[in-house]
């Protein structure tokens, strides 16, 4: 399946914006993509090997921490977005 | 470092942040980024503030909206190149807040300040840094260029 890649982790992908990635769980998908890419791997978890809390992984519309996290099961044609979040404010 | 915006999305940022005075409003700019990090705003996407709970002064953007925006632009050829917000009654300069909540790197944070629901001032801010040493983060003026 795809998984999108957002513009400030595409320095790290060959500048891909898409990725493909043979996985059956988001932890595969992940673990896939993070071998494919080393250079993701710290952009993406923090020290305690723990997804960062602003990284966001959605499959297709649904986020995975309301899902099963890295147990999600994944079909072929799902498609995996990774987003940091965008907040702030005055 | 610039940020190049067509003049209907210029316009549109700022009559965002009137519209929604004196909450701050929040959107995604889409368009492209060259070699040397110049972003080219095609559009302007609007996006509701999540933050119900304070809304006068704090933002957020719902990620399944971003996931849907980021889908949405691809299929046309964009990117996500940034985002805007507004400051109601405040300054167009970024907060603490705005930078610890910040982690698009590479990409502009543009931000109005509305005074009496009228758009007073707009800035850009281009976050710099490495989005894994998240301390380490920081933005930098970034000139706007209306086209």
């Amino acid at each position: 399946m795809k998984v999108s890649i957002p513009t400030p982790l595409r320095q790290y992908t060959g500048k891909q914006a898409s990725v493909e990635v043979f996985a059956r769980t988001v932890g595969e998908m992940l673990s896939d993509l993070t071998t494919q890419f080393p250079d993701l791997r710290k952009h993406l978890f923090s020290d305690d090997g723990k997804l960062r809390r602003f990284v966001n992984v959605y499959v297709n519309d649904e986020d995975i921490r309301y899902l099963e996290n890295g147990n999600t099961p994944l079909k072929e044609s799902d498609t995996v977005s990774i987003v940091p979040s965008v907040a702030g404010g005055s | 470092m610039a940020l190049k915006i067509g003049r209907l999305a210029w316009e549109e940022i700022r009559r965002h942040g009137e519209e929604t005075y004196p909450h701050e409003c929040c959107g995604v700019l889409l368009g492209e980024i060259d070699g040397e990090g110049t972003k080219a705003v095609q559009t302007a996407v609007r996006c509701s503030n999540q933050r119900s709970d304070s809304p006068h002064n704090r933002y957020g953007i719902d990620p399944r909206e971003l996931v849907r925006i980021q889908r949405e632009a691809r299929e046309r050829g964009h990117d996500i190149v940034g985002f805007y917000h507004s400051h109601p009654d405040h300054p167009a300069r970024w907060s603490q807040t705005d930078l610890a909540e910040a982690h698009w790197t590479g990409c502009s944070y543009v931000i109005t300040s509305v005074t009496n629901g009228s758009a007073i001032e707009t800035n850009s801010f281009n976050l710099g840094g490495n989005p894994a040493e998240d301390e380490n983060k920081y933005f930098e003026d970034e000139e706007i260029r209306v086209e």
